[in-house]
């Protein structure tokens, strides 16, 4: 009798088993090291880490994001940035240099690695989130890049590979004028400096601001800006990364572990600028209608007041000009009917028949009332918050959007702030001084503080308005709101709360 | 008709709707898109079912307006349709448009129900949509270059047809004949055909690939600094600001850049655009797009923001090289032709700009006391002035006077246009809707001699193809093409060559790419 076990496989065949057939087996990856302090992080980390680690070294990076954001919104200067950025970093993503003797080095490292790896995974999901996510992380890249040791830095970018063809000392002769204009006048000798030649395509950034000499596509790049290069060689490879990461994201959708720990990081990757919500905006008993556009336009910040005045002057406003004001108006509570009559009634000049043909649809689409699921699923856009008005699309001529502050000349802002009634010269005195500073934000509070100086008093003075409601306005229509409150304080004694600051706060904690 | 009642009513709105028309997507999506893809949807499927011809519902928006062209009208046209035009429609024109419409030399040319058929003709007979098909399909056989192209169509009811595309030349000519469009704009080329959008699975697989690179001029942009017209108006006077544009940009994109293949179109009316049609150029992403409008843009902010230029010291080589260039417009074409500061405020204008105290009051006392001086004197006094006061900044007056002819002429681009990949442009060749102009190529080699108002219109070129008669012991020869009869001609034949060399180098590259394969294999 023979008696067969089929579950049983001879001992001499066991060692032959192909390794795919074998179920449980452990991919064995080969350990990393971190030669740098700098990484362009192209591999992903293999190695097992516990999920409290998982979480922890998330939020910590997240932290640094955010504060890192906060500040390029607070307009502060890359060395202010720096400084304010040092303790930070050094609390919760410290990367000691290869020549320290720190042991924590390669922990430090790999906490670095995956802590990237992890947030990759959490903003890949949306366009939106991408693209704030590569811009952070490019701008944390570039604060440690500078802030590298400069033997160190060779060695990282050598470890790039990208290459770079130098000019020869004959071309660099033929062109000497070209470079040195190019370059703002420097090298003022030209061996001082070493060029490299790449394809234009390379250095986007340089070529926008016209800081290098480009010739039949080839751009002429000093070593000086090799920052810059590098720089764009990251954000270029993490961009196409993510994209990478959000095709393959939806495998992750059975895991349930991971899951809501990245939705929820993700979740809250707010910023003050974001933290405007429109829910949050509707102010009780406020007559929100046309015909009372211009009698709340006294509560608007310069940026809508001089839209404003260039709608009933002209009885017209360009393209960005309608959707800076016009989605600043839905944000103050107008509604798409309120909001359509405003705009007929506004631009007078033209016929009814103009009107619809060229703007009501725009007004509708806006408001999410037509175009594609996304646009009316989401109840079309939301009002731009100062960020996006200081950033984008600086005005053209004939238009009158953008913020006044940083778009016009001293002299035509201090007459623009006369004419809507900021006479006190100690005010002006020190827009002007925000505005040389770049610190436009200061100098809308600066007014709004002085066109309210008695409010804020007796609101301060009474106690019903903390310091987080008396916060830097980062927003448009937390401008409006914050000044209607106030000037209507006796109908509200509640003092009703401005806006929720709290998912911000949190962030800074 | 609708449309042209707007624009004589208030004709300050005019450069406002263009920039608003040729705006795919001025802020992610607050755009025609939707209304456009309802009606596409119906298109197709009255397309499906046999009914062709029927026109396209209006938009929710816009007020339905009847097309006035019967039915049988567009089925007898499809008799026809399939020759290629010759001199023998002329038995067809005879019966479809003899009276042709009131003189199209004003600005009153406007698309009416009887201008319908001169575009008929002018589409069916005149249009080069081969050449058309190879300049945007970059070989003989047809390829997904063309087929995934988009058109958008401007219906003669203002209705705006978005995510048109055709495998050739001959099916776009066909659809065009069908509904007629008062212009068409083409976009970009997409990685799926735009008509399967809505069956694709996954939306994001449908996206913007490649489209050349585009640049628009715009006289309205000038109006703050041209004196003799302004508004839709142009003459060969304020014609020279396009001109010097299209010299200083289009130098700065052969040389800089490397670009060999630029053509550039009269838009019609009051512009130029510039197809920048090199492979690298078409497809390059928004921010490549972005950086090279960057670095062409030197005047930036709109009238508030004080100085406009700022360029950076020493002159960057591309600036340096521009001022080169616009120095010698600027004595005759702004300081002779436009004399921009002859009144009191005009050229205050100008003194803002200077930065010296006292000898900008010395310039006022002077120019206040003799009125209507001519800014060309203007212009010397400053330099004569500086010469006799003292402790004046020499270096700070030339920066400045060098910032003062920068802005008078460098060029004045709208940048919104270049910087997006899935920006539409109007075509070449078609017809200006308000001037009845073809937007023809402009041959740069040319550039001083291309006089916008002698630029023929439909109902000339119409009449030319009438008039034309076979010169004397050349009539057994070859048979023309309609076009050859007209003054058309000179602008075809320069685009033909244009799309010859284009097709040349993009097949040059191809096969060297083959024959390196080949070398590889033998190893």
């Amino acid at each position: 009798m023979i008696r067969q076990e089929f579950s049983r496989i001879e001992p001499k065949r066991k060692a032959n088993v192909d390794h795919r057939k074998k179920q449980f087996a452990v991919p064995a990856y080969k350990e990393l090291s971190y030669p740098t302090r700098l990484n362009f992080y192209t591999v992903p980390p293999t190695a097992d880490i516990t999920l409290e680690q998982f979480e922890q070294w998330a939020i910590d990076r997240l932290r640094v994001l955010a504060e890192l954001e906060a500040c390029s919104i607070r307009n502060k200067t890359p060395a202010e940035t720096a400084a304010h950025m040092k303790p930070i970093l050094d609390k919760y993503l410290p990367l000691a240099s290869s020549t320290s003797s720190s042991s924590a080095i390669q922990a430090e490292r790999q906490k670095d690695h995956y802590s990237h790896f992890i947030l990759r995974l959490a903003f890949a999901s949306t366009e939106d989130l991408r693209r704030r996510f590569s811009r952070v992380e490019t701008q944390l890249f570039r604060l440690r890049f500078q802030g590298d040791d400069v033997r160190e830095r060779q060695a990282f970018v050598e470890s790039l590979n990208l290459d770079w063809e130098t000019v020869g000392e004959e071309e660099k002769r033929l062109y000497a004028a070209e470079l040195v204009a190019a370059g703002g006048g420097y090298p003022k000798r030209l061996d001082e400096e070493s060029w490299f030649k790449v394809d234009w395509e390379r250095v986007p950034e340089l070529v926008e601001s016209r800081r290098v000499f480009l010739k039949a596509g080839k751009a002429y790049v000093p070593g000086r800006e090799q920052l810059s290069m590098v720089v764009a060689e990251f954000t270029n490879r993490l961009d196409k990364a993510l994209e990478m990461t959000s095709r393959a994201l939806p495998r992750l959708d059975e895991d349930d572990r991971l899951t809501p720990i990245l939705a929820h990081l993700s979740q809250n990757f707010t910023t003050p600028d974001a933290s405007y919500n429109s829910s949050s905006s509707s102010l009780p008993g406020a007559d929100i209608s046309a015909r009372n556009i211009d009698a709340l336009s006294s509560s608007f910040p310069l940026c809508m007041q001089n839209l404003h005045r260039s709608l009933r002057r002209d009885a017209h406003l360009k393209h960005f000009g309608r959707l800076q004001y016009g989605l600043f108006l839905k944000g103050i509570g107008l509604s798409l009917e309120e909001s359509l009559v405003f705009w007929r009634t506004s631009f007078n000049k033209i016929t009814d028949d103009a009107f619809n043909k060229e703007y009501r649809y725009n007004v509708r689409h806006s408001y999410g009332d037509v175009g594609g699921d996304s646009n009316r699923r989401g109840n079309g856009y939301t009002p731009f918050s100062c960020q996006k008005i200081l950033t984008e699309r600086p005005p053209g001529p004939g238009d009158s959007h953008g913020c006044p502050y940083r778009h016009f000349s001293v002299d035509n802002l201090t007459n623009l702030l006369q004419a809507v009634g900021v006479k006190d010269h100690k005010v002006l005195q020190g827009v002007k001084e925000d505005k040389e500073k770049q610190k436009f934000h200061l100098a809308c509070n600066r007014v709004f503080e002085y066109a309210h100086q008695q409010e804020i008093k007796k609101v301060r003075d009474n106690g019903t308005w903390g310091a987080a409601q008396l916060e830097t306005i980062v927003h448009p229509n937390e401008y409006f709101k914050r000044s209607y409150l106030l000037k209507n304080l006796d109908k509200n004694p509640a003092g009703t709360e401005t806006g929720s600051r709290d998912s911000d706060v949190k962030m800074e904690g | 008709m609708p449309h042209s009642v707007v624009s004589q009513d208030s004709p300050d709105l005019m450069p406002d709707m263009d920039a608003t028309t040729n705006e795919p997507n001025p802020v992610e999506g607050l755009n025609r898109e939707s209304q456009e893809s309802d009606a596409v949807d119906q298109d197709m499927t009255m397309a499906e079912a046999g009914i062709e011809g029927q026109d396209i519902p209006a938009p929710e928006s816009t007020p339905v307006v009847k097309q006035e062209i019967k039915l049988e009208d567009l089925f007898a046209d499809y008799e026809s349709d399939e020759e290629f035009p010759s001199s023998h429609v002329n038995a067809v024109k005879d019966e479809s448009s003899p009276e042709a419409p009131p003189s199209p030399e004003s600005n009153g040319f406007a698309l009416g129900a009887s201008d319908q058929d001169v575009m008929r003709e002018f589409y069916k007979r005149l249009f080069p949509w081969r050449n058309l098909f190879q300049w945007l399909n970059h070989s003989p056989t047809p390829t997904n270059d063309f087929g995934h192209r988009e058109f958008a169509f401007t219906l003669q009811n203002d209705a705006y047809l978005r995510y048109q595309s055709f495998a050739t030349s001959d099916l776009l000519r066909k659809d065009v004949l069908r509904l007629m469009p008062s212009r068409f704009e083409i976009g970009p080329v997409y990685s799926t055909n735009p008509r399967d959008r809505k069956t694709l699975v996954k939306s994001s697989a449908f996206k913007p690939i490649a489209k050349e690179l585009c640049f628009d001029i715009d006289l309205t942009d000038y109006d703050d600094i041209r004196t003799c017209c302004d508004k839709a108006n142009i003459c060969i006077k304020c014609w020279q600001f396009i001109t010097m544009a299209v010299k200083v940009v289009d130098v700065a994109l052969r040389e800089d850049f490397g670009f060999k293949h630029i053509l550039w179109v009269y838009s019609g009316r009051r512009g130029a655009h510039a197809w920048v049609c090199d492979k690298k150029a078409r497809q390059m992403d928004d921010q490549k797009r972005r950086a090279i409008a960057g670095y062409l843009e030197v005047i930036k902010g709109g009238a508030q923001g004080g100085k406009r230029v700022n360029v950076k010291r020493p002159l960057h080589p591309h600036v340096a090289r521009s001022l080169d260039i616009l120095k010698q417009h600027f004595q005759s074409d702004i300081l002779e032709n436009q004399d921009p500061w002859e009144s009191d405020e005009q050229f205050d204008r100008l003194l803002q700009l200077l930065p010296d105290k006292s000898l900008n009051e010395s310039l006022r006392k002077k120019w206040s006391s003799v009125p209507g001086r001519a800014s060309k004197s203007k212009w010397a006094d400053i330099d004569a002035l500086a010469k006799t006061s003292k402790g004046l900044d020499t270096k700070a007056l030339l920066e400045a006077k060098q910032d003062v002819v920068l802005e008078y002429t460098y060029p004045r681009l709208d940048i919104e246009v270049s910087k997006k990949l899935n920006h539409l442009l109007k075509s070449p060749f078609v017809v200006h809707p308000k001037t009845g102009r073809v937007c023809v190529p402009i041959d740069t080699r040319k550039l001083e001699a291309f006089d916008p108002l002698e630029v023929p219109t439909v109902t000339e070129l119409l009449e030319e193809i009438d008039q034309w008669s076979a010169p004397e012991g050349d009539s057994d020869g070859k048979k023309l093409q309609d076009w050859e009869k007209t003054s058309l001609r000179p602008y075809i034949e320069y685009f033909r060559s244009f799309c010859l060399s284009l097709m040349k180098d993009e097949k040059g590259v191809s096969i060297k790419r083959e024959r390196d394969v080949g070398d590889a294999m033998e190893f």
